[in-house]
């Protein structure tokens, strides 16, 4: 079994052309490899029978020579898509019980490839959070430890999917980004994920947290199942308005093709206080890699850095105060009954949601209410502007930005932080992507001294998600990250 | 600019979350707390920008106007708390 | 002409600004493909976008926006090239999604302006503040359970064009006159059916009153008036009560309002105005709205005829009167009918048999224009028939109600029952005689000086034709034998 687990998404496809293998005997390992790690409670709901039925059709397009990109490749799908006739929450109370009667354009995509779903996994509720701690279903855990043992989160929010795929309980997961939680919790569990530019991924069909910033993208152990599942994700979606229709590059050709030529940028604004010093090394290590492999590295200017944080922290609790004026307990979800509409909406919605969710639908109400709107949103969008300008005036000379993924490692669960500003940093190198739209992949690199892993984020131009498997590929090659997690299904230990 | 308890009220019901007196009080320090680390965007001249709401560059698409959806009463009611002769059920709602 | 108002310490002036909600015409809603049709089942034109499901989204219909641009042009407004759609964020049971998106800062159309026309025939521009595209809200009912209120989606989601105009009227006589005429101009251009009755056509009204010359006062918006009587009413009930208060010494209270159609008073609005504060901001899941000044052009070119410009043709070409002119041009399909009724024919009188002959027959069996049993081939036939002199106006009277009764063909309805007009002077000159004869007492006072007495003669020999006679040739040989 744990030979099956070991299998790149790659590799597994190739065996199962190959006949060496079956898509109900992948999907057979990785269903028993979730029950395996349960504990780390990062599937909120499975699927089993679906992913065996799947399976078994994976298996008969495959013996009938029509295989799609991903025919037999069992995947694991962050809560907030949804997913029909599955239980589709957002890992948040409002919308317990919610069984959705269609499928997300971005799970229609992995489907009709021949992905197999195995089922949903633990996320921050409403896709808000850095560490998968704000999740309805409890906390998921990162499968790696350090030498104390403690149970690390995963980040967030797509904490469940970073810690499948590390632990091997999903050979893929689906993810959303929406100020780093795609990059962020891969970096924090040694697994590679993307976010793609804003409109390659269709957002029908994913629960809207902030809709100018989501973007669903994937998490995968290899960077070359990454662009795998990337080229399958894509589609340009007439039924979501901010879809792009530019052609979606030869990403798997990318991952091989080296960097040699290529000219990377090295922003010296994210230095930052209080950063790690592992961090710093590794980003230098990087550089390093890239530079031996023929790359021409850069340092870059993006002067408003500082500022994507705090624009961030406007811009999405807006948004998402407005998208989430949909969970008033009349058409789904969860209701606490009251005498009056105006007493349901407000003890179903105080219910309903947590206190991370309550405190940002409370800041973005805050920021777009009269008298405030100028001096905060306004604000925030015209730093947003000069932020995006930065990026355009460096990729005007280079072709992608290296940097940190996170200025720290993994940390333990239920760390007590009274500031909630303290938490937010998380994002710092994550969020001015989002901000631009622009597309960014967190790869493994390296390993504190404590054995928990770190990411390098590569950053490119709009559209240009081959650069970043280019580097992504090389920075994979050079790190040889074969170390394993310790709570891993099939286990080392 | 700093909300008391007051403004917390007023935010919480534009919202329409219920917010006990109890929490008002710490829930407006975690706001300012917020706000006051936001206001670093002061610092940030910005007279003559224009303030950016999507990065997509191309122009809203448009659609044919062709009835092609709805008609779907069961898909539309199957999660409501409460419906009845086809229609979602509300609280009485005085006008 | 002064539409001040007299109140117990001097004049005041009434100044008035509508808002109307008009409904697009198109098949589905303006973000979603479910129908926008009147008369479904409860909830049965309904997507899941409607219904706001997690993760749906909205794709906007082409058709609405050109809708939108056709409007402006028929008001000669501005059209935006670039327009936003931004979120209004209120709570209420009939707005699945929280907020209904609509055009705050940056609508599709801008200044534009509306002639009126007044009952004595006098003309007022109104301007045109702006148009701009927006959602309509679901229905809540709340008769149908004691404490529960049921809500049914099959109008969230459907376009309308919310029209501002500016605080131009000053008087609800004006103001119906606008939302008449806007109404006229929305069904030519076929961009809004115009049905008040079924809502399609709404009006809130902003009032204000002040002292002639005076800076305007504070105004209040009634809301969702369906009717050009309950518009009037509302704003002449809002004026007296206005001006009351403020010659008691009080002053108004800037507020929305609701009309009670039973009563005819309007009332505070209780609900939803607690703290209404709307937060407008883009909405991120559009992007601008962009048309290209070619489209524009397309569209414009392809405009129908408006009233306007006919009104003008009919005055100026065909010599109408401006009031004649203004009821024809009403409503296109009258227009059309008049085009058709009249081609070839005295224009003048074939308006004037329309505006009072077929009008008024159609009014008093409760029918409209495309229900009339006389077609225009008809109409112009008859007018032709008068014309040439073969019936008189009063046996067309005659015809023309046979005509309705029937929808026969007025040469027929003469040819059957033989009402061909008797214009042989022969004939008629027997009949005089007849007369002269049988009267001959009347003739002698007529010689002697008694000329009242012409008119009496002229009836007799009508009376005596069965009203065939040509009554112009009766005159003219009454007077020679008469006189001579």
């Amino acid at each position: 079994m744990s030979d099956l687990l070991s299998l790149s998404a790659v590799e597994a496809r190739a065996a199962l052309d190959n006949k060496d293998i079956s898509a109900v005997e992948l999907t057979t390992a990785y269903l028993a490899a979730a029950d395996e790690t349960a504990s780390l409670n990062n599937y909120v709901a499975r699927t089993a029978d679906q992913a065996l039925t799947m399976a078994a059709e994976s298996d008969k397009r495959i013996a009938d020579g029509t295989a799609g990109l991903l025919e037999g490749v069992p995947i694991g799908v962050k809560d907030l898509f949804c997913t029909k006739g599955v239980a589709s929450t957002a890992c948040s109370r409002i919308l317990d019980g919610f069984v959705p009667r269609y499928e997300s354009t971005v799970t229609a995509n992995l489907w009709a490839a021949g992905g197999v779903m195995l089922g949903k996994l633990n996320c921050d509720e409403f896709a808000m959070g850095s560490a998968n701690e704000t999740s309805a279903f409890g906390a998921a855990i990162n499968p790696w430890q350090g030498p104390d043992k403690l149970d690390l989160v995963p980040g967030g929010s797509s904490g469940g999917s970073a810690s499948a795929v590390a632990a091997r309980s999903a050979l893929m997961a689906t993810g959303t980004d929406t100020g780093g939680s795609i990059r962020q919790p891969a970096a924090f569990c040694g697994v590679v994920g993307l976010k793609p530019t804003y409109g390659r991924c269709s957002r029908w069909g994913i629960v809207a947290f902030a809709s100018s910033l989501d973007q669903a993208g994937p998490f995968t152990r290899t960077v070359a199942d990454n662009a795998l599942m990337m080229t399958a994700m894509a589609s340009h979606d007439p039924k979501d308005s901010t879809s792009s229709a530019v052609p979606l590059q030869d990403l798997a050709a990318a991952v091989t093709a080296g960097v040699k030529g290529m000219k990377i940028g090295v922003p010296k604004e994210y230095v930052m206080d209080g950063m790690d010093s592992e961090v710093t090394a590794l980003w230098q290590q990087g550089q390093a890699w890239l530079q031996a492999a023929g790359a021409e590295l850069v340092e870059v200017s993006l002067p408003h850095t500082k500022y994507a944080l705090p624009a961030y922290y406007i811009i999405a609790p807006a948004e998402a105060s407005s998208n989430l004026a949909r969970y008033d307990g009349v058409r789904y979800g969860s209701r606490v009954e009251a005498d009056s509409l105006d007493g349901m909406y407000e003890a179903t919605r105080a219910a309903g949601f947590g206190d991370e969710v309550q405190r940002r639908i409370m800041i973005g109400t805050y920021v777009l209410s009269a008298g405030y709107y100028d001096a905060y949103y306004l604000k925030a969008q015209k730093v947003r502007r000069l932020i995006k300008n930065d990026f355009d005036s460096v990729f005007e000379t280079v072709d992608a930005l290296i940097t940190p993924a996170t200025p720290t490692a993994a940390f333990p669960v239920g760390r007590k932080i009274d500031d909630p500003v303290t938490n937010f940093l998380n994002d710092v190198f994550t969020v001015p992507a989002n901000l631009a739209g622009l597309p960014g992949m967190s790869v493994p690199a390296g390993l504190t001294k404590d054995g928990l892993p770190l990411g390098l984020q590569i950053v490119g131009k709009a559209f240009d998600e081959a650069s970043l498997y280019r580097v992504g590929g090389v920075i994979e090659a050079a790190a040889n990250f074969t170390t394993t997690p310790a709570r891993m299904a099939g286990g080392a230990s | 600019m700093s909300v008391d308890k007051t403004t917390v009220a007023k935010i919480a019901r534009l919202a329409r979350i219920a917010v006990p007196d109890e929490r008002q009080g710490p829930l407006a320090d975690e706001l300012n707390a917020i706000l006051d680390w936001i206001a670093e965007l002061d610092e940030v001249k910005t007279d003559h920008v224009e303030p950016l709401a999507s990065v997509t560059g191309h122009a809203l698409p448009m659609r044919d106007d062709v009835v092609n959806d709805g008609g779907c009463v069961d898909d539309v009611l199957a999660n409501a708390p409460e419906s009845a002769s086809g229609f979602f059920v509300v609280p009485k709602v005085v006008e | 002409m002064t539409n001040l108002v007299q109140g117990r310490t001097g004049e005041w002036e009434v100044v008035i600004g509508l808002e109307v909600h008009a409904q697009v015409s198109s098949q589905a809603k303006l973000f979603s493909g479910a129908s926008a049709s009147f008369g479904a089942g409860p909830n049965e034109h309904v997507s899941l976008v409607d219904a706001a499901m997690p993760g749906m989204l909205p794709v906007i219909n082409r058709e609405c926006v050109y809708q939108a641009i056709r409007t402006g042009l028929g008001l000669k407004a501005k059209i935006n090239l670039v327009s936003i759609f931004d979120r209004k964020n209120y709570f209420y049971a009939d707005l699945p999604q929280g907020y209904q998106i609509s055009q705050f800062k940056d609508p599709i159309v801008g200044e534009g302006m509306l002639r009126i026309v007044l009952a004595d025939g006098t003309t007022r521009d109104i301007g045109i503040e702006r148009l701009h595209l927006e959602q309509d809200a679901g229905k809540s009912m709340h008769d149908q359970h004691p404490s529960k209120s049921y809500i049914d989606l099959n109008r969230t989601g459907v376009a309308l064009m919310e029209i501002v105009s500016r605080p131009d009227m000053r008087s609800s006589a004006e103001a119906a006159a606008y939302v008449r005429k806007l109404r006229s101009i929305l069904r030519y251009l076929g961009t809004c059916d115009g049905n008040m009755e079924e809502g399609s056509l709404r009006a809130d009204v902003n009032v204000s009153v002040r002292r002639p010359g005076a800076p305007f006062g504070t105004r209040t918006e009634t809301k969702n008036l369906n009717s050009l009587r309950f518009i009037q009413m509302a704003i002449d009930y809002e004026v007296a009560r206005q001006i009351e208060i403020l010659e008691d010494g009080g002053s108004i209270d800037q507020e929305t309002r609701l009309f009670d159609t039973n009563t005819g008073t309007t009332r505070t609005m209780r609900s939803k105005e607690d703290a209404h504060d709307y937060r407008y901001f883009p909405d991120p899941d559009l992007l601008p709205l962009m048309v290209s000044q070619d489209e524009v052009d397309k569209l414009a070119a392809a405009l129908p005829e408006l009233p306007d410009q006919i009104r003008d043709r009919l005055i100026d070409d065909y010599g109408l009167s401006p009031y004649d002119a203004a009821v024809i041009t009403e409503e296109r399909a009258t227009a059309l009918y008049y085009e058709a009724a009249s081609a070839g024919q005295d224009r003048k009188l074939v308006a004037n048999w329309m505006t009072v002959e077929l009008f008024g027959a159609l009014n008093k069996g409760g029918k409209s224009l495309g229900q009339s049993p006389v077609t225009p081939e008809n109409l112009a036939a008859l007018v032709g028939l008068i014309s040439d002199g073969t019936i008189s106006g009063r046996i067309a009277k005659d015809v023309f109600a046979d005509m309705f009764e029937t929808g026969k063909a007025p040469d027929v309805i003469v040819a059957e029952k033989g009402l061909k007009q008797v214009s042989d002077s022969g004939a008629i000159e027997t009949l005089i005689d007849d007369v002269m004869n049988a009267n001959a007492d009347k003739v002698a006072e007529y010689r002697g000086g008694k000329d009242k007495l012409f008119g009496f003669f002229v009836g007799q020999v009508m009376k005596a034709s069965g009203g065939q006679a040509n009554p112009g040739m009766v005159n003219d040989i009454l007077r020679q034998k008469l006189d001579g």
